[in-house]
Parts: structure tokens; C-alpha cells; sequence
């Protein structure tokens, strides 16, 4: 075969490979993903699917029940309706009211159930102007 | 001081502007001009270092007039955290990168001084650019002068999160900083040559060195993070796939596959397109980093404030991006290489399988870490992507990556025949095969095909290395009758950049089977424990001994003594977890509020080479927190001194209310409620010790997790030795010229082939073919420079020197042929 052609099959060979993956890679990643949704968006959202919810812990609301703790979060503008949160399992450092978590789990009876292990206290580490 | 140190800066962003014009007017040929514009890139430095030494010493001396003092230090600060505190600001963290960037110019400059004269006029500018651009935010963007003042100054300041008051956060950022700026210098000579068409490898060599020092640094900052995250954060893992880790990873990636093509420009002339993309895709991916950590647009446990100086470093990216492609665009007629990959069994096929690899694993975190922007631009949601979507993708591309690290040091260059390639596989593949046996029998890792595979690959890639050394030693021990660990050293030290970069394959090596073992077989649990109880988890006894708590100033911290028994083996842990008092209230009379602000972790941690024994704990302080209410209660009702307080109260009471009437007696009223804190705070902890209360604790037992700190250090030992400057052997006689350099290459290319045929990778008849091709070339280039002439052929291939080093093929030293 003239090397002209040779190349010719081997560049189309490893584009449609190319091509292949990356529709593979688009498809599982929406259909892995998980919705992000705020606190007030999600009162009275249907039981039975996974969300990530990003909020603020509200101040002062934090209670411990045995190895779980319960609070409620606000949306990160700190308005609207406050939704109730149950987590079971450890708790990150910097965990406490008034910093944002990102967390996933479902709604049950109107209370945000948390999935174990899956609970994100942002940093509050560099680039906050203030300490807190 | 303030005030001396905004006019130091508005000069330096004069200087960088006059640097870079200075350079241009002189691109024609004008040696006075670029001369001159060198040297007002070292005043630029200088300057910029001047600007820093005012911050540090305004957080040395506790100056609170500066607001970035104030904001990120206080008096009880320790020393060396107040020092590193600067970069834990925007405005510091911005300083440092036009800081950094000012030393990489000017050592930039420095090396290259006689060098490139066409590249280095627009070399200069580009890099002046962007340091133009860093410290024109310092000076114009709203919230990030660094030189801000507060009037009148406070008598204290916020202080530094305890979290990030741990050595390595000390040295991770500048890490990672030096790392994407030092990407700065390789991407700034690539425009240079792009633009004056000087498109062989000169840029290259000039600047891979700095490229390799940016890899380096991004390497060990992104090893320091995982480290603090494991040892400091009380969660036990040491990766997330967060966006900000992803955003220092993937320059980290483009720069290795980068590190490895330049290698197939400047033996065969090939990939010049790719290269420069890949320097152009480093690059950017860099300041990708430098934004996402800024910007807010992804969430992220490094949860950095929205700020102000996010667009702008977007509209960088865009004109660096845009200017960068129409640039690569324009000149792809200068970039085709009339030569062609001669085998796919060479090392450069090997490079260019291992450059797709590593850019289809950026590709991977890149759409992961961006997806919730892109589906929210499809789907009007934003959902994100979890670490197992990652690892999906991640897992089997960095095994066939260790794959490929084992196979291409074995290969020769150009061209291998199955024989020699018969004979450079045979012990590492029986090795690779043994090693998947053997764990596939005698441990479970067969549940796990994914990790034995990496296992059995791994084994294959380092006795390749392990080869490649005894063979590169036999041949010296043969040629100058040295002892074989002295061959050993003279041999690397010969061959810095060989067999540095071969060392730090060992490394990645070793550091990938600790994260395959580590994530694949750890045991994680959470454990509710009363003291006296105990569990048992894979193997281990693990007894709650007993519950330990302590007081003082700045936190309350409650911890546990865990028993930790295994056959013989027998270990005492003491995970605690503190609880800082709010700072600036000490004095209010609350004992809650050592509940109210940060918590931090301190684990337990038994290492070992075969496992790593790790705990942390949750103490239950529900008990706690209401004793400190009711004392809080108490207090109150003290001071308010109701009827019915008791006798001691009553004179508290009665302090108080004669300190508020009398400023005078507030120190003393002070002191005496701190004091009398302390106690209670005394007792809640006696209490708690008392309380017999349960704890969770967080165990990890973790296999073989030591020895991914163990190959990152390989590894950065193995970058360091590829980094050192080799000298001439000819004593003090740096190359020079341009000439001189792409002879030593040749030079250089020719003593590869020597040691590959020697070390019995390239049979005789390729030997003879590829040498009398290199040869050939050499002579071209030296009866175009007219040079030295080449070691004559009637020494014959085999007699030329097989040590390469810095210096011409010698003809002394003898090679038997194998």
C-alpha cells in the first residue's frame, strides 16, 4: 500500500476512535451527573431522586442526634424558605453554621437526607476578606 | 511604608511596559535596545521584590495600618505563619505571581543572554505583558492593592485560619504559584519563535529546562496538598477531583506530555505543531488554574471568595488562546516536518501513544471539572460530576500510562528490531507476568483487575528501569574499570536528563501503585465507641481506652486514646479535635463560643510501609456545649446579680458593674473573669472526661499508602537530577553560541544511539544505519558552521565513546560490542 493511503486509514481510524470516546464521555457524564439544586428549590421537591444541594448552614441550628447531626440550610443568598437536613457519618473540619456545604442526597417527608460520606464544607481557607 | 510601597508598584508596572517596549523597538537587530530592556527586567524584579519585603515586614512587626495585614494576621499569630500569611490574601497571593514571574523573566533573560537574539526581543515582551497585566490588577482592580491602608490602624487583626496554620499549606501555594508561572517563560519563547518563523529547536532547549522546573513545582505542590489533605483535614482522602485540584493538575499533565514531545523536535525534527500547542495549552491551562481559584464560577471545596479579578484573567485566557492559535495558524507552513515516524516500534511512537494518552486524560478532567457550566448551557441545570465518574475514566488511561512509561525507556529511537526488542523485554515481562500471578494467587487482588493490572504493569515498568540502569552501568564499568555502584553514579551523572527523567518514571511508578492499592484496597469506617468498648475492623482491635480533654486560651480540645491491637503488633492512637475560640472575644464572658468557630482535627496516624492505620474523631460534645450554656447562663445571672445568686457570684457581680462604671479596673476585671473562665472551662472538661459519652471515630486502614509520598519524593529527587545544569567538559565553557548548541545536540543524539546499541536496544544493522544517518547531519551542520570536525570514521561506530555527557563523542573509551 502507498504510504500516502496508509496514512490516510490511520488518521481516519484514530479520529472516529477520537470521536467514539468523547460520545461515550458526553453521554455517561449527563447521564451520571447529579442535578445541583439550592435549598428553596428544593422544598417539596419529589422523594426518590439524588440531588446535590448547595447551601448555608443556618447559624445556631446545628443539633447532634447519636453518630448524626441535623440543621437546616438556606440558599447561599441567605433568602427564602430554610429545608431541614438529617447526615449520618463524619463530619468535615471546617463544618459549621454559616458556611457553605454542597451535599447529596434525597428528599424525604419534606427533610433533605444526606448520603453518607458525600458532605462538602467549602474551605474557608484563602481569598475570604473576612474570617468567617 | 504604605503609602512608598504603592509608588514602588505603579514603577514596576512602568518598568514591565517599558521592558516590553524596549524589547520590541529593538527586534530588528537592535542589541542595545534588548540589552537595555534586560536590564529594566531586573529592575522590575527588584522592585517587585522591594513591594514584598514591605508586606513581610508589615506582618512581621504586627502593622495592622496595611489592611492585609490586618485581615489575615494577628499578634498571636506564630512568627512563620505571619511570614506565609501573605499569600493566604488575593492581593498577596496576586504579588507573589508577578513576584515570581518578575525572577523567571530575569533568569529567563539571564540564561539566554547571548542566545536567540531574534526570539528574545518578543520573548521579552510577552512575558513583560503578562506581568504588565498582574501588576496593573494590584494597581486598578477594585479590592486587590496589596498597599491598601485602614485608618485609623486596629489594634489587632483577624488571624490566620487555624486549618491552614500546618507546614505544608505554608509552601503548597508558592508551589503550585512557581509552577504556573514558571509556565510562563517556555510559552513566552514559543511566540518568539513562532513569530520570527526560528522554528528548529533552539527555543527549545533554551527554555526546557524551565518548563521541566514548572512541572516540578506543580508535581510537589499538588503532593504537599494531597499530604495536608491526609494528614490535617480529617476526611482521610487525598484526592477529590475538585475543581481547583483538577485546575493544577491538568497543566501538570499538558506539561508532561509537553516535557516528552519537545524531546522527538529536537532529536527528529517532528510534532513541531503539537509542541507548540502543547506549550500553548500548558500555558493557558495555568492561568485556567490561576482564575478558576479565583472566580467562583465552579463550586469548590476551596471555596475562595468572589472577587473581582475573575473576568479579567478570563479575558487573558481568551487573548493568549485566540492570539496563540491564529499565530500557530499563520505559520504552518514553517511547522510541517519533512520527516516521518520510520517505525511504530521506536521511542518516539511510544511518545506520541504516551502524548494522547495524557491528553485524552486532560480531556476527561477538563469536561468533568466543567460540566456543570456546559450543562447548564444544554440543560439550564447545573449537575456536576462525582469522583467515580472520574475514575471511570482516569483509571484505565493511567494504567496503559504506566504501561507505556515501562515499554518506551526500552526502545531506541527511530527504529527497533524484534530481535534487540526480544532481547531488552524478556526479564521485565517474565517479571510483569510473575507479579500478576503471584497477586492473583497468594493476595484478593484479583477481585480487582483494574488494580492488578496497574500492579503487574508497574513491575514490568520498573525492572525495565531497573534494567536500563545495570545495563548503562555494565557498559561504563567495562570502559573505565569503576566499581559498580561508582559506574551507577557516574553513569546518572553523566546522563542527568536521561536518567533523571527515568528515575522520576520509577517514582510515578511507585506512586501510582500506592494510590491503586490505597483506593482500592482500604478499609473505611465509621465506628460510635463508648470508652471500654471495641470493634474489630479488617484484623485490627480497636478499644476506645479512654477519653482525654484538655483547655487553654485559643481552643478546647476533646480527644480519645484508641488501643489498637493486631497479632503482635500493638500501637496507642490519640486523635483529638479542637475547638477554637472565636477570636477577639475572649474577654465577653462565653464559654460557648469555643463552639462557635473553627473546629479542626488532629489524627491519628500509625504509618507503615505495608499499611497505614489512620483515625480521626467526633467527639460527642452535646453535653459539652449545654454545660458551657448553663455557665454561660450562670454568668449572666451573676452580673445581673439577681436575688438568690450565691455569696462568690455576688463579687463578680459586683466588679463588673464598678469596671463598666471605672475604665481603670477593666484589665483587672478582665483578667479575673478569663481566669475564672478558664476554671469553668476546667470543669466542663472533667465533666466530659467524667461523662463516660460515646465518640465516633473515622478509621482508615490504608495498604501501601505510604509509598505514594515515597515515589512523589523519587520523583521530585529524579526531576531535580534532570534539572541540575550539566557543564561542559570543557571546563567553564558554557555553550554559547547557537551553532555550538545544535552541534552538542547531535552530539548528544549520537551518544544515545551508542549507549541503545551498546545497552543492546538497536541491532547492528540498525546501528550502522541510524549512525550514518546522524553523522551525516552532524557534518552538515558543522560544514554549515564550520566548527570542529566530527571524530574521524576510521575509529569506527563502535569505539566512540558510549558515556554520553556534555561534551563531543571520545574516542578513547571503548565500548565491546554486545
Amino acid at each position: 500500500m502507498d504510504p500516502q493511503r496508509k496514512r490516510k486509514i490511520r488518521l481516519v481510524v484514530a479520529l472516529s476512535v477520537a470521536v467514539l470516546l468523547s460520545v461515550a464521555l458526553i453521554y455517561t457524564s449527563f447521564a451520571a451527573s447529579t442535578e445541583a439544586k439550592q435549598p428553596s428549590e428544593l422544598i417539596g421537591a419529589a422523594p426518590g431522586t439524588s440531588y446535590e444541594m448547595t447551601g448555608k448552614v443556618v447559624k445556631g441550628s446545628i443539633r447532634h442526634h447519636g453518630n448524626g447531626i441535623a440543621f437546616k440550610v438556606v440558599d447561599r443568598d441567605e433568602k427564602g424558605q430554610s429545608l431541614p437536613v438529617t447526615y449520618h457519618g463524619t463530619v468535615p473540619d471546617p463544618f459549621r453554621g454559616g458556611r457553605e456545604i454542597v451535599l447529596t442526597g434525597q428528599v424525604q417527608n419534606g427533610t433533605f437526607v444526606g448520603e453518607a460520606e458525600t458532605l462538602i464544607t467549602k474551605c474557608p481557607s484563602k481569598f475570604t476578606t473576612k474570617n468567617g | 511604608m504604605a503609602s512608598f510601597g504603592s509608588v514602588l508598584l505603579a514603577l514596576a508596572f512602568v518598568a514591565a511596559l517599558a521592558a516590553g517596549g524596549l524589547a520590541l523597538c529593538g527586534r530588528n537587530g537592535d542589541r542595545r535596545r534588548v540589552e537595555l530592556s534586560r536590564r529594566v527586567v531586573y529592575a522590575f524584579c527588584g522592585l517587585l521584590t522591594a513591594c514584598v519585603v514591605i508586606i513581610e515586614v508589615a506582618f512581621a512587626s504586627n502593622d495592622f495600618g496595611f489592611k492585609i495585614v490586618q485581615e489575615h494576621s494577628s499578634i498571636e499569630t506564630p512568627a512563620f505563619y505571619k511570614l506565609a500569611a501573605m499569600w493566604s490574601s488575593q492581593e498577596g497571593s496576586l504579588l507573589l505571581w508577578a513576584w515570581v514571574l518578575s525572577i523567571a523573566s530575569s533568569v529567563a533573560l539571564w540564561a539566554t543572554r547571548d542566545k536567540l537574539r531574534e526570539i528574545v526581543p518578543y520573548a521579552t515582551a510577552v512575558m513583560m505583558g503578562v506581568a504588565a497585566f498582574f501588576t496593573g490588577l494590584m494597581l486598578f482592580a477594585p479590592d486587590v492593592q496589596p498597599f491598601a491602608t485602614l485608618s485609623p490602624a486596629p489594634s489587632d487583626g483577624i488571624g490566620l485560619n487555624p486549618l491552614l496554620q500546618h507546614p505544608s499549606m505554608m509552601i503548597h501555594p508558592p508551589m503550585l504559584y512557581s509552577g504556573y508561572v514558571a509556565m510562563t517563560v517556555p510559552f513566552a519563547f514559543a511566540i518568539g519563535a513562532l513569530i520570527t518563523r526560528r522554528l528548529d529547536a533552539e527555543w527549545i532547549r533554551s527554555t526546557r529546562r524551565f518548563a521541566l522546573v514548572a512541572w516540578t513545582f506543580l508535581g510537589f505542590g499538588l503532593l504537599l496538598g494531597a499530604r495536608w489533605s491526609y494528614t490535617e483535614l480529617g476526611w482521610g482522602g487525598y484526592w477529590a477531583w475538585d475543581p481547583v485540584e483538577n485546575a493544577a493538575l491538568m497543566p501538570w499533565l499538558v506539561s508532561t506530555a509537553f516535557l516528552h514531545s519537545i524531546m522527538v523536535q529536537e532529536k527528529r525534527g517532528m510534532l513541531k505543531v503539537w509542541n507548540a500547542c502543547l506549550v500553548v495549552g500548558s500555558f493557558s491551562m495555568a492561568l485556567l488554574g490561576t482564575f478558576l481559584v479565583r472566580s467562583g464560577v465552579l463550586q469548590s471545596i476551596h471555596a475562595f471568595g468572589d472577587n473581582t479579578v475573575g473576568p479579567y484573567i478570563l479575558a487573558l485566557i481568551g487573548i493568549v488562546v485566540i492570539g496563540s492559535t491564529l499565530l500557530i495558524v499563520s505559520r504552518l507552513d514553517d511547522l510541517r516536518s519533512p520527516k516521518r515516524i520510520d517505525s511504530l516500534v521506536s521511542r518516539e511512537a511510544v511518545f506520541l501513544v504516551n502524548n494522547l494518552l495524557l491528553i485524552g486524560l486532560t480531556a476527561v478532567i477538563f469536561w468533568g471539572t466543567f460540566f456543570p457550566l456546559i450543562s447548564e448551557l444544554f440543560t439550564g441545570n447545573k449537575a456536576s460530576l462525582a469522583a467515580p465518574w472520574f475514575d471511570r475514566y482516569t483509571t484505565p488511561l493511567a494504567i496503559l500510562l504506566v504501561l507505556f512509561t515501562g515499554i518506551g525507556p526500552l526502545l531506541a529511537w527511530r527504529r527497533v528490531s524484534w530481535e534487540s526488542a526480544r532481547r531488552v523485554f524478556r526479564v521485565p515481562v517474565a517479571v510483569g507476568l510473575v507479579a500478576a500471578l503471584a497477586l492473583a494467587i497468594f493476595t484478593d487482588a484479583a477481585h480487582r483487575p483494574w488494580a492488578l493490572a496497574l500492579f503487574a504493569f508497574a513491575a514490568f515498568a520498573l525492572t525495565g528501569l531497573a534494567q536500563e540502569f545495570w545495563t548503562g552501568a555494565a557498559a561504563r564499568r567495562r570502559l573505565t574499570g569503576e566499581s559498580t555502584p561508582a559506574a551507577l553514579v557516574g553513569l546518572v551523572s553523566r546522563n542527568r536528563r536521561r536518567y533523571g527523567g527515568y528515575i522520576v518514571h520509577a517514582g510515578v511508578a511507585v506512586l501510582l501503585i500506592g494510590i491503586a492499592a490505597s483506593s482500592s484496597f482500604q478499609t473505611n469506617r465509621n465506628i460510635d465507641l463508648k470508652p471500654g468498648q471495641s470493634t474489630t475492623i479488617d484484623g485490627y482491635e480497636v478499644t476506645y481506652a479512654r477519653p482525654t480533654a484538655s483547655v487553654d486560651k485559643l481552643a478546647f480540645t476533646a480527644g480519645a486514646v484508641l488501643r489498637v491491637v493486631k497479632g503482635g503488633e500493638e500501637f496507642n492512637l490519640h486523635p483529638t479535635r479542637n475547638f477554637y475560640r472565636q477570636t477577639g472575644e475572649a474577654g465577653n464572658g462565653s464559654i460557648s463560643n469555643y463552639f462557635g468557630g473553627e473546629s479542626d482535627s488532629n489524627i491519628g496516624l500509625e504509618a507503615g510501609l505495608a499499611r497505614d492505620f489512620w483515625t480521626a474523631v467526633q467527639p460527642n460534645i452535646t453535653g459539652i456545649e449545654a454545660a458551657a450554656r448553663r455557665a454561660d447562663e450562670g454568668f449572666k445571672a451573676c452580673v445581673a446579680g439577681g436575688p438568690g445568686t450565691p455569696p462568690q457570684c455576688k463579687a463578680v457581680g459586683a466588679m463588673m458593674r464598678a469596671a463598666l462604671a471605672n475604665p481603670k479596673l477593666r484589665p483587672v476585671a478582665l483578667a479575673q473573669i478569663e481566669k475564672l473562665q478558664e476554671a469553668t472551662a476546667q470543669r466542663i472538661a472533667r465533666g466530659y472526661l467524667a461523662g463516660n459519652s460515646a465518640a465516633t471515630f473515622k478509621v482508615i486502614v490504608n495498604p501501601l499508602v505510604t509509598w505514594m509520598w515515597i515515589g512523589g519524593l523519587i520523583a521530585l529527587a529524579g526531576a531535580l537530577i534532570a534539572i541540575w545544569p550539566v557543564r561542559s567538559r570543557r571546563r567553564g565553557a558554557l555553550v554559547r553560541t547557537e551553532a555550538d548548541a545544535r552541534k552538542e545536540a547531535k552530539y548528544r543524539e549520537i551518544r544515545d544511539a551508542e549507549l541503545d546499541h551498546a545497552a543492546g536496544k538497536l541491532s547492528d544493522d540498525d546501528f550502522a544505519l541510524v549512525d550514518a544517518e546522524l553523522r551525516r547531519e552532524a557534518l552538515e551542520i558543522l560544514n554549515a558552521g564550520n566548527g570542529k570536525p566530527m571524530p574521524s570514521e576510521a575509529n569506527g561506530h563502535a569505539t566512540n565513546g558510549a558515556d554520553g555527557n556534555g561534551a563531543e563523542p571520545h574516542t578513547p573509551e571503548k565500548v565491546e560490542q554486545s
